[in-house]
């Protein structure tokens, strides 16, 4: 069974003309890491969120999003509250603003599972020191306020938190954003080193192909509200087949890349209140066709290419060097 | 810093901002139009003999300075000196008014925290037709002067339902609690509503907080997420607006105090006013100059343990 199974996920918010989500599949393996790419605007927070019925006020779904084979979009609040607490978890971007400033860090690592009466407070406190340790941290920090520690150690902590209800899924959105980069570098080792000590499926939220390449056995990309193409990591970073995933490649800097400027991509993603024909990325896209401003390109595998499915009209066969 | 070095070095102050205050009240008294013998002659002409045995009597012929001086080593003995106009010792007059007075202050200060804290909160989580209709009520209760409501009261539950009594302060405390009722709801009306309106926004405030999101993705239980997330991040607010209630309950009560003849210390400020009853109404301005002070520098004292971010000697409330 999957930790993360989402079919056919769409999600219409109220005042727009198109769903913000339409049509996601995405699943995540046991101890799987799978990064979910795309820009600011494309649903991936959304969907990451909706794994653990996180929906903005007023939205209507359809589909389905099962954690652990329970479909989340049916539960009554009784069962969400156990999902939260125990199978399922979130890393939050911007642990400073997660973590409420006037609550000892003790307090906020075992709240969960004590108010839900999930563990007694000496146990909880326990496996909050534990989680702690796991992470790197003293048991000192129990009693300490989040204004005392720095963002790297409070996002250690976060981590910590989500672990505590010993998750089978482990959502991680953009968990890096708000740190600096050396704090970035020990946060990502540390979450893959906790997938696979307690074989959680993590499902990466990023902004940052690179990043997600460099973690993540799979990588979808989103854009718009659909998954555009996804595939092994590897395979998706050294032959991106949609024109999105290698634009997305080409404006992130690589070490090992050519120097100079890099590619932006052109143009804006398209509103949410105004309604799409065709391909989402077809007004910025320099392949488009009128086949794509008229008809939306299914997700299809390419012949050669069995696992790495793209939504392109004109999806492209070579190297990024062709692009 | 130190818990007692701060709480030491604001008892300092405190002493040092009450010696000047006890300048501007005798002072004051001095700058107003009449004169205590000629209160005392309440407008009977005197022979200058009279007038003069009467100026020796209170020391009214030394210069400005030797007279505060004078007052001020009394009032440091806890000596008030005679009130005009009662003819006793000023501190016995206030030991006999001050209970009345404070159990009137202590019960409008729980109604007003109780009730204020109670409409904030539903308004804010509740929101829809609840919160209008609490915005509105309070919206006519800060628009509401105390002493209209004393009166509106009185007429309503004292005169014609006959629930409570008119006026007087009553004996023992039950009797006392029963008389002060309606002065106290008459002070608390307009606080109630300034207190709800603080809370509620204080908490929407803190409903937008990302760690609210946080607790609720982590499955803790609605009721505790606004309970230890929302309502705990907005006392902070609550505690600032606490202090100003208790200045504003102490300055009122002496308009209440005088629509029900209550005979505490707010009646007695009045009266000895009117009369120019000069050691009275300096006693009862310096009291009331202590206890503001008292419940400012308290306010700071407990910020720090509403707030573990505001240190003390720093206050800091962003976020």
């Amino acid at each position: 069974m999957n930790a993360l199974d989402v079919r056919e996920l769409r999600l219409r918010l109220p005042g727009t003309a198109r769903p913000v989500l339409d049509g996601v599949d995405l699943t995540v393996a046991p101890g799987e890491t799978v990064a979910l790419v795309g820009e600011s605007g494309s649903g991936k927070s959304l969907t990451s969120r909706a794994a653990l019925g996180l929906l903005p006020p007023g939205a209507v779904p359809t589909g389905e999003v099962l954690v652990d084979g329970r479909d989340v979009l049916t539960m009554d609040a009784a069962r969400l509250r156990e999902l939260r607490t125990g199978r399922a978890a979130m890393v939050f971007q911007d642990p400073r603003a997660a973590v409420n400033p006037l609550r000892r860090i003790g307090d906020f690592l075992t709240e969960s599972v004590r108010l839900t009466g999930t563990m007694s407070a000496a146990d909880a406190d326990r496996r909050a020191v534990e989680l702690l340790d796991a992470v790197g941290l003293g048991p000192e920090l129990m009693r300490r306020y989040p204004g005392q520690l720095s963002g790297g150690m409070l996002q250690r902590v976060m981590i910590a938190a989500a672990l505590m209800g010993d998750p089978v899924l482990l959502l991680a959105d953009e968990p890096t954003t708000a740190l600096d980069v050396t704090s970035q570098a020990e946060v990502i080792a540390l979450l893959d080193r906790l997938r696979e000590r307690f074989g959680t499926g993590l499902l990466f939220v990023t902004h940052d192909l690179g990043l997600a390449a460099a973690i993540s056995d799979r990588v979808y990309v989103m854009y718009a509200g659909r998954i555009v193409e996804s595939g092994p990591a590897e395979a998706l970073f050294e032959g991106p087949r949609h024109p999105y995933t290698a634009a997305l490649l080409s404006s992130t800097p690589r070490l090992d890349g050519p120097t100079g400027r890099l590619a932006a991509i052109d143009g804006q993603p398209p509103d949410l209140r105004q309604e799409l024909t065709g391909c989402a990325f077809a007004a910025r896209c320099r392949y488009a066709t009128d086949l794509c401003r008229e008809e939306a390109p299914a997700l299809r595998p390419a012949p050669g290419r069995p696992g790495q499915p793209a939504a392109c009209h004109h999806p492209l066969e070579g190297s990024p060097a062709d692009v | 810093m130190t818990f007692l070095r701060f709480a030491v070095r604001r008892l300092v102050e405190m002493a040092v901002t009450l010696l000047g205050a006890s300048f501007v009240v005798f002072g004051a008294m001095y700058l107003a139009p009449g004169s205590p013998a000629s209160f005392l002659l309440s407008g009977r002409s005197a022979s200058p003999a009279a007038l003069q045995a009467i100026n020796e009597q209170y020391h009214l012929d030394d210069p400005f300075l030797v007279r505060y001086l004078r007052w001020l080593g009394q009032v440091l003995q806890g000596d008030f000196g005679r009130s005009l106009t009662y003819r006793t010792d000023v501190s016995g007059l206030l030991a006999d008014r001050l209970p009345a007075t404070l159990l009137l202050v202590a019960m409008a200060l729980l109604v007003v925290v109780v009730i204020g804290l109670v409409l904030g909160w539903v308004g804010a989580v509740r929101g829809g037709a609840t919160d209008s209709a609490i915005l509105v009520t309070t919206t006519l209760a800060v628009g509401t002067p105390s002493f209209v409501a004393a009166v509106l009261l009185q007429g309503l539950f004292a005169v014609k339902l006959g629930w409570f009594p008119t006026s007087g302060a009553g004996d023992g405390l039950l009797d006392m609690a029963w008389h002060l009722t309606l002065p106290a709801i008459a002070l608390a009306l307009y606080l109630i509503g300034m207190l709800a309106r603080v809370t509620r926004s204080a908490m929407l405030d803190a409903l937008e907080g990302e760690h609210v999101t946080v607790a609720r993705s982590r499955g803790v239980p609605e009721r505790e997420v606004i309970r230890r997330h929302v309502f705990r991040n907005s006392l902070g607010t609550v505690l600032t607006t606490g202090g100003l209630i208790v200045s504003t309950l102490l300055v009122c009560t002496i308009l209440v105090e005088s629509a029900f003849s209550v005979g505490g210390l707010g009646q007695l400020l009045e009266l000895s006013t009117t009369t120019k009853d000069f050691p009275t109404v300096q006693a009862i301005s310096l009291i009331i100059v202590a206890l503001f002070m008292t419940v400012n520098l308290l306010v700071d004292l407990l910020h720090p343990l509403v707030d573990p971010r505001v240190t003390l000697g720093s206050r800091r409330s962003d976020a």
